[in-house]
């Protein structure tokens, strides 16, 4: 600090103001296009979930509806915000930002294409795991700060479930961490270029990619990622039926559309490490000329809005599971599962025959 | 000196990870001194980072904030803390607290004082951690040395823990006769000849024979 004066500027603008204004511009540009994803998410999930009711879905604000998000935005921004009066008042503001930053920031290391990404950290799938366990805390304090027994009821659930599924979601990405041998996103997908199709004479295709190796995995990463993420079938810490609405009852306003905006765009997210972990990020899904035309990030996108029509569809099929069928299905299914295929995978790679060289 | 942008996180984290941990202890209810603890914890994850140790970092997120924090303020939550009660026995442990305090921060100074005294320390401070430079990244260097060198503590340990793990659920585990309970076996093993009965019932009786009995 002792010779920061306008004269020395110049210096100073390379080593930590251009930095971090290039960061923050990056920021600024992903979270105005994810944003604008999540606004049509949500629109498509309510118009999927519509067509399997036989229903037309929000189709008044804009042509087709297309501007439902947004009305709803400005529905949310311009009521009152009520905040009980029994409640912690700074917790319970504190609790949906919690959830909504949390949310937006497991995409700072997300690969969108070949270098699209804010931060290409070597430990990329480690920062998901640890700021997408911190998303449990919006709803925990959420429930508590809201001083009533239904929210605390859903934070208590919420808190049981999202710690138990994560224990197999960690399994279930150190068996693709094995296949893959890094730690890396990018040197995940890059992994999945060579595998069972380049084995079977289709180098570079979508049969190269970890979906068909691991496929028991990936069955159980996409449930875990619903259970995770408290999408229905498994959203039981806002179970309207039996909890009104969870850890929401007492949010209006802004801190609940913050609620929403964090779950979807954790949502989201989930659907994004599926299609990095398993559906080959941004490859093309066969190594021909009229599939490698199209730029990366356009598959990338494809496959993430084909994961989210998967969580759309299970939400409008599948029944809400029961409590103690959602532990056992977490604690007696899924764990003993991805521990064995652990120790499978790990055998397969270390003694099994090397596919590619 | 150039203001590096990482030093500017370093006073960051660690004015923030210091505040937070003061207040753990100054947060008069017991839910905002374990939320300032998940903050203390993250601040210090932060501090890994900058110290090049990313993986440690991200470790200490996954387990104490994502799992050991959670299940803390879970049981804090439902505690019912009496703060009268608490306030009224303070007076009469405080001498205890103190000493425990004193012998803590003496063994604190001896212990930062034999750091710098210890020769060859300060120049070991000095010199870069090997992990940090080289081509060889964090998690590498650890496991190199974990599942090599240290396999057998690193077992052990494992070892230790599966006991205190099961230790645990031998403790709280009771299995009360007489509870319901949803047995997935035995429902989908069920036919039609075990499930259903058909019963003859005449008019004007009950087809259960207990109610008739109760009557």
């Amino acid at each position: 600090m002792d010779n920061f004066w306008p004269g020395d500027f110049l210096p100073h603008w390379t080593t930590w103001i251009w930095p971090l204004l290039w960061m923050l511009i990056k920021s600024v540009v992903l979270l105005t296009v994810l944003l604008l994803i999540i606004a049509y998410l949500l629109l498509f999930d309510r118009k999927v979930w519509a067509a399997v009711h036989i229903r037309r879905g929000p189709n008044v604000v804009g042509a087709f509806g297309l501007l439902q998000s947004f009305a709803d935005l400005l529905k949310f921004v311009f009521k009152e915000p009520l905040i009980p009066a029994a409640s912690d008042k700074i917790v319970f503001l504190l609790a949906p930002i919690v959830t909504a930053t949390t949310a937006l920031a497991v995409w700072a290391v997300i690969p969108f294409g070949e270098g699209w990404m804010i931060a290409d950290l070597n430990i990329g799938i480690l920062y998901v795991l640890a700021i997408g366990s911190l998303e449990v805390y919006g709803i925990i304090m959420g429930g508590w700060a809201s001083n009533s027994k239904y929210p605390f009821l859903g934070a208590l659930r919420s808190a049981a479930q999202m710690v138990s599924y994560e224990v197999s979601i960690g399994f279930v990405i150190i068996t693709v961490l094995l296949v893959a041998g890094t730690l890396n996103l990018t040197g995940i997908v890059h992994a999945q270029q060579h595998g069972l199709g380049t084995h079977f004479g289709m180098p570079g295709s979508f049969l190269d990619w970890y979906w068909l190796p691991l496929f028991p995995m990936f069955v159980i990463f996409f449930i875990s990622a619903l259970a995770e993420t408290n999408r229905p079938p498994f959203d039981l810490p806002e179970a309207e039926s039996e909890l009104v609405a969870g850890f929401a009852v007492e949010y209006s306003s802004t801190p609940y559309l913050l609620f929403m905006l964090g779950e979807y765009v954790a949502i989201s997210a989930m659907c994004a490490m599926t299609a990095i972990l398993f559906l080959g990020g941004w490859l093309p899904p066969l190594n021909v000329a009229p599939f490698t035309w199209v730029p990366g990030i356009m598959w990338f996108l494809i496959k993430v809005v084909a994961v989210f029509f998967m969580f759309a569809m299970v939400k409008a099929f599948v029944p809400r599971y029961r409590y103690d069928q959602l532990m056992r299905l977490g604690w007696k299914v899924f764990l003993p599962l991805s521990l064995a295929m652990v120790v499978v995978v790990a055998a397969v790679v270390h003694f099994g025959p090397r596919l590619v060289s | 000196m150039t203001l590096a942008l990482s030093e500017l996180f370093f006073w960051l984290f660690s004015l923030i990870l210091i505040a937070s941990a003061v207040m753990v202890i100054w947060a008069k209810n017991p839910v905002h001194s374990v939320l300032f603890l998940i903050l203390a914890f993250f601040n210090a994850a932060g501090l890994f980072v900058l110290a090049g140790a990313e993986f440690l970092a991200m470790l200490l997120i996954i387990v104490y904030v994502g799992a050991v924090a959670v299940l803390f303020l879970f049981v804090v939550m439902m505690l019912d803390v009496d703060f009268a009660e608490l306030k009224a026995g303070f007076m009469k442990n405080a001498p205890l607290g103190l000493l425990v305090g004193v012998i803590l921060v003496a063994e604190l100074i001896g212990f930062v004082s034999s750091w710098v005294i210890t020769p060859g320390m300060v120049s070991r401070i000095a010199s870069p951690s090997p992990v940090t430079g080289g081509a060889v990244n964090n998690t590498q260097a650890l496991g190199a040395v974990l599942y090599t060198k240290y396999v057998y503590f690193f077992e052990a340990s494992g070892i230790i823990l599966l006991i205190a793990m099961i230790g645990a659920i031998v403790l709280t585990l009771r299995h009360k006769p007489g509870v319901r309970r949803q047995d997935i076996g035995a429902q989908v093993a069920r036919t039609p000849a075990t499930a259903v009965e058909m019963v003859k019932v005449k008019s004007g009786e009950s087809s259960v024979p207990a109610a008739k009995e109760k009557v």
